[in-house]
């Protein structure tokens, strides 16, 4: 499990980067207050409106974040309408300093309050920022609210550059403005100008869904895998096992779910005994906790009943489900319903990939983890001496027998390694959803099917399952819906069987019926 | 069979005196008790008790049947509910129709389709206004699927642990489907609030001593056609096609068709069962022919004894009855109950409770040959 | 050797499994009344020969023609059965559960084999007769109504012979009969194929090579999923290629 640890440490270190989504900072002061701007505010609750407007506007202009405080100050003092007045010119100044800030999240979300304020004034502002902006998203969202704004202005050429621009950009957000202009075009006594616009809008309207479409594609593709990846890490270990001892456990998901509370339980300790800064590491050290817990379970599950059950499995699915009644009444009585795990900050957020192509750190986990696994796997397979053994006893048992592999030997830590996977599945989803009794439950069916499907005595089986029915459960999704999408990857795997009664990769040979 | 009679072994011909205790019991004497004596009588046995019995009594129908493929022909089958809720929902959209503006919302529609806003009966309700059509449809639609089902999984071969998996898919993509609202068939309350059953008031403790009758008699009928089936050759190719599926095909059998002939039969007796259940309980529900319920039935028959149909009966029976008791008392000792159970019937007591009867009765007849012995030296 | 007069005609045939030729371009015919004998060493193909003949294994290529013009490629285990194919496994291969009188029953040649028919109808007296002979031919005629499970090994795989007899095949295919029979036993079996080869035409895969001398009119020699050489035994033992592959490991082994 060295290995695992290192390669852990690596993924910390790849998705480090991201732990910046923290709330926003004031920024720190940069230009004193001019004398004009001190003039502004003293007439800021003046009784005549068209000085108190130019007064904002040279706020607007000049003033900069120090002088929030002393606004909030203003806005104590005055009335209702005075002060319904401030609080934009305050969120302005706030956003244009925080246009600054070397944090990313926050200079976008900044760009994104301005683009939606309505302030033409902000448009210089994000042009400037955008071009000093080094951070690819950023700089899109601060040229797509300048775009925004633009689209807001009463100069019809201004409006067709912004038109082009947004629909360069792809930008979704602009979509509901550009239908205005649309729909503006349409009426009877449009102008040339408006209908001019409307042709734009249209023709940007049309270039940014068909990028939504692909990039709806493309998500879905990826979540498509991201389930597989779920999928996958469940299943492995329950083929491994099948393969070797001919066994379906059907206590798996309640190893995932003892794996999960196992999670649960170090971050609870961490909580408890371990100083603030600490807790984060605590879903690292999770993972053998984990592995070894579910691994110790599955050790005792085959030497107390696995183990007087072989050349009968469907007495060992019986038995095997029994004891995950067991576990799951235990863990409803012990724990109660509704436990939650608290993701570690470096796993919680984001990547974006592309225009509208967001993908979750966690899933991007769960990913990486089923590569890491089925290589660990490969590489204990086919580098160690029990791999050795395990493929020798997976293809012949007498002969295995014969020449001294202790095959009992060999099928309890077999079965006890495939425990071990099971419950690093359920630590991986713990990041995924809740923990509960239950857990095993919702996906082990599925994984029951990637292992039929899959076939026995090749991974590569399970791996092209588990694409194939993560991928089509989430290709049918969309348009069926879950329910429906389920029936039908039922019927097709029941067709599929048809072709290949013993799944993707079956023995061939003189041994495939014995 | 007639000068080579005395060869074969089992062949005995009349049902056991076993069976005539067990039909005047249950077919005459239980509601005796349940009329008779008055309700302070100890000898009373109450509405409620009768009619929890009916259940189970529909419950032993459908354990048959699974016994038949499960423990005759060694096919597990982890679907059963479904074919069970198939034949409940056909009897359950009978009763609801016969509802009619006795509902909630005094409309002709079923409540919930009020509720959902369904204008209009769908269409595939329409038939089962008749009797019946719905006593026809309960055993029809399961066996019809069953058919399909099982014709696509026996001819291609799938087998052992893969048919196990596939119906465990079949029961959960059955559940979610029977959940959805969009179906018409209830969503997750399912179908209830019967009111009456060709006229008569479900209510009323006379119906439901009739249905009781007509559930036992029911399943006297179904363990009288499968003893019959299993004592005929065919019987006997069942437990071959356990024994060595390979040297029943090269006997000239197509192992195939015996598996569809048994597992659609099956699933008739278990919509059977189905049908039986819904008026006497008096709900259907999705949460009743799920994973969990299918995986139930099976260990049902492999408490009683697998392999005897007598022991499908009295397993079907006990657990439930253990169940009613002790959920009443110890509600989350059950799962624990219930989980212990498959596993020591697996490991400890593979003939069930048939064994352990057959075990005790062994033990009696050895050791009265002995005492025979000793009377004899002594005289 | 006309292939009109053969009973099975085997050309070309290879099967492959994954890459390893368990038979290569095999060519294998079988008179009509004739009691074959086929050895080779561990490998060479003798199992999978009898699999592609009663169609449990497809091969890549070649042609099997049973009988007169039937081709049996492509069809599945039960019609080949139907033909008038036999076989007895190699590991007995009974129904441990039932009796032996049951599972004789089970075998009996019959108009149909279906499952309604099966389920009414009862069997005659012509069709009982059968049996008891065939209990006494097998020498098991006090053991009907034993469990078939309880027998010993050698009963077993007597029953299955018995049952293999039952169908009445024009061709009985049986693989390693004697593999764990005394002595006084494999003679007994030699007899019975003997016996049995006057009235069908059988192929036996054996190692044991006393039994081969007792039985064997004419050997085939499989090796490497090919046959290399064929012949009555005294041919075959004097073949230079089999004493190297075959004989000499068994005087090893005697050694």
């Amino acid at each position: 499990m060295k290995k695992s640890c290192r390669f852990l440490l690596l993924l910390l270190g790849l998705l480090h980067p991201v732990n910046d989504c923290a709330i926003a900072e004031e920024p720190q002061a940069s230009v004193s207050t001019g004398a004009s701007v001190e003039r502004a505010l003293a007439q800021l609750t003046s009784e005549d409106e068209a000085m108190r407007e130019a007064a904002l506007r040279t706020i607007i202009e000049q003033g900069d974040v120090n002088l929030i405080p002393r606004l909030d100050e203003i806005r104590a003092n005055a009335d209702r309408s005075i002060r319904q007045v401030i609080k934009p010119v305050m969120d302005l100044l706030k956003n244009r300093a925080n246009l600054e800030s070397p944090k990313n999240d926050v200079r976008r979300s900044a760009a994104t309050d301005l683009g939606t304020s309505g302030k033409q004034v902000a448009v210089p502002w994000l042009e400037r920022a955008a071009g000093k902006e080094t951070n690819k998203w950023v700089r899109y969202t601060m040229e797509e609210s300048a775009a925004l704004l633009k689209l807001a202005t009463d100069d019809p050429s201004t409006k067709l550059a912004a038109a082009e621009k947004l629909a360069e950009l792809s930008s979704q957000n602009g979509v509901p403005a550009l239908r205005e202009l649309v729909k503006a075009g349409e009426s009877p006594d449009a102008t040339d100008v408006q209908q001019g616009l409307a042709k734009a809008a249209a023709s940007a309207i049309e270039r940014i869904e068909t990028w939504a479409a692909w990039s709806n594609a493309i998500e879905t593709i990826f979540r498509g895998i991201s389930l597989s990846s779920i999928l996958l890490i469940m299943s492995v270990g329950l083929a491994i096992v099948f393969g070797l001892m001919g066994v379906i456990n059907m206590a798996h998901g309640e190893l995932m779910m003892v794996g999960a509370y196992g999670t649960f339980v170090t971050q609870e300790l961490f909580k408890t005994f371990l100083p603030a800064p600490m807790f984060d590491y605590y879903f690292a050290f999770a993972m053998p906790v984990a592995f070894l817990l579910a691994a110790g379970c599955g050790f005792l599950l085959e030497a107390t009943v696995i183990r007087f059950l072989y050349g009968r499995p469907l007495e060992t699915m019986l038995a095997t489900w029994g004891v995950s009644l067991v576990l799951m009444q235990a863990a409803r009585v012990y724990f109660g319903d509704l436990t939650a795990v608290v993701a570690p900050a470096w796993l919680s957020g984001g990547q974006q990939a592309m225009v509208g192509v967001y993908l979750p750190n966690n899933r991007l986990f769960v990913i990486a983890l089923s590569v890491f696994c089925v290589l660990a796997i490969y590489a204990i397979l086919f580098r160690s001496s029990l791999g050795l053994r395990v493929r020798a006893v997976t293809q012949n048992r007498n002969m295995s027998a014969c020449l001294g592999i202790p095959t009992r030997r060999v099928d309890a830590y077999t079965f006890a390694f495939g425990s071990g996977l099971a419950g690093i599945a359920g630590w991986a989803l713990t990041l995924i959803g809740n923990v509960e009794p239950g857990l095993g439950q919702n996906y082990i069916v599925d994984s029951f099917m990637v292992v039929v499907t899959g076939g026995v005595g090749k991974l590569a089986g399970t791996i092209v399952a588990s694409l194939g029915i993560g991928g089509l459960n989430k290709l049918l999704e969309p348009s069926l819906g879950a329910v429906y999408g389920k029936v039908c990857i039922l019927v097709l795997v029941i067709l599929f069987l048809q072709w290949r009664p013993s799944g993707l990769f079956a023995i061939k040979g003189r041994h495939a019926d014995s | 069979m007639t000068e080579n009679h005395d060869i074969q072994p089992h062949a005995q011909r009349d049902v056991g005196l076993a069976f005539w205790v067990t039909g005047f019991v249950l077919l005459i004497l239980m509601p005796l008790l349940n009329v008779i004596p008055p309700e302070d009588s100890w000898l009373h046995l109450s509405d409620f008790s009768l009619n929890r019995f009916g259940k189970f009594l529909a419950f032993a129908i459908l354990a048959i049947g699974l016994d038949l493929i499960w423990g005759y022909t060694g096919i597990l089958s982890l679907g059963q509910g479904v074919f069970f809720g198939l034949g409940a929902y056909c009897m359950g959209m009978h009763l609801m129709l016969t509802i009619g503006k006795e509902s909630v919302y005094g409309s002709e529609l079923p409540d919930f389709m009020v509720w959902n806003q369904v204008k209009e009966l769908p269409f595939f309700w329409k038939p089962f206004y008749s009797f019946p059509l719905a006593l026809f449809g309960a055993i029809l639609v399961p066996t019809l699927f069953a058919l399909v089902f099982g014709f696509l999984a026996f001819r291609s071969r799938i087998k052992g642990v893969y048919f196990a998996i596939i119906t465990q898919a079949l029961a959960l993509v059955a559940w979610l489907v029977f959940n959805r609202n969009e179906t018409n068939l209830g969503g997750t309350n399912g179908l209830t609030d019967f009111k009456q059953l060709l006229g008569f008031r479900l209510s009323e403790p006379g119906t439901q001593r009739a249905l009781y009758v007509v559930t036992v008699l029911c399943l006297g009928g179904a363990y009288l056609l499968c003893r019959w089936i299993i004592r005929s050759r065919a019987g006997k190719v069942l437990i071959a096609v356990r024994d060595s599926e390979q040297r029943v095909v090269f006997s000239g059998y197509t192992p195939a068709n015996y598996k569809l002939f048994v597992f659609v039969t099956a699933a008739a007796l278990a919509g059977l069962a189905g049908m039986l259940y819904v008026p006497q309980v008096g709900i259907i529900t999705p949460a009743q022919i799920g994973v969990l319920p299918s995986l139930e039935m099976v260990i049902w028959v492999a408490v009683g004894g697998r392999g005897t149909l007598a022991g499908a009966v009295l397993g079907a029976v006990s657990v439930n009855l253990g169940r009613s008791v002790l959920t009443n008392y110890f509600p989350e000792l059950w799962p624990f109950i219930l989980g212990g159970l498959f596993v020591a019937v697996v490991l400890l007591f593979p003939d069930g409770l048939i064994g352990i009867l057959r075990n005790l009765k062994e033990q009696v007849r050895v050791r009265k040959p002995v005492v025979v012995a000793e009377g004899e030296t002594l005289t | 050797m006309s292939e009109r007069g053969s009973i099975i005609y085997l050309e070309g045939v290879t099967v492959d499994y994954d890459g390893f030729k368990a038979l290569n371009n095999l060519n294998f015919i079988v008179n009509y009344n004739e009691l074959r004998v086929v050895i080779g060493p561990n490998g060479a193909g003798k199992t999978t020969l009898l699999d592609v003949i009663c169609g449990k294994t497809k091969p890549a290529s070649g042609r099997v023609i049973f009988g007169k013009d039937t081709e049996l490629i492509g069809k599945r285990e039960d019609e080949i059965v139907k033909l008038g194919i036999g076989r007895k496994f190699q590991a007995p291969s009974i129904y441990a559960n039932l009796t032996v009188w049951e599972n004789l029953d089970l075998s009996v040649k019959r108009v149909s084999k279906g499952v309604l028919h099966t389920m009414l109808k009862t069997s005659t007296h012509e069709e009982q007769a059968r049996i008891g002979e065939t209990l006494e031919v097998i020498g098991l005629k006090d053991y009907a109504p034993t469990r078939a499970g309880s027998l010993s090994h050698g009963q077993k795989q007597w029953l299955e012979i018995g049952m293999v007899i039952l169908q009445d095949p024009s061709l009985l295919l049986v693989d390693e009969p004697v593999a764990g029979m005394t002595d006084r036993e494999t003679e007994q079996t030699g007899i019975l194929l003997q016996s049995l080869a006057a009235k069908h035409a059988i192929v036996v895969i054996e190692h044991d090579m006393e039994f081969v001398r007792q039985i064997a009119r004419i050997v085939t020699v499989l090796h490497e999923g090919t046959v290399i050489c064929e012949g009555p035994v005294e041919k075959v033992q004097a073949d230079a290629r089999v004493r190297e592959i075959y004989l000499g490991r068994q005087k090893v082994a005697h050694a």
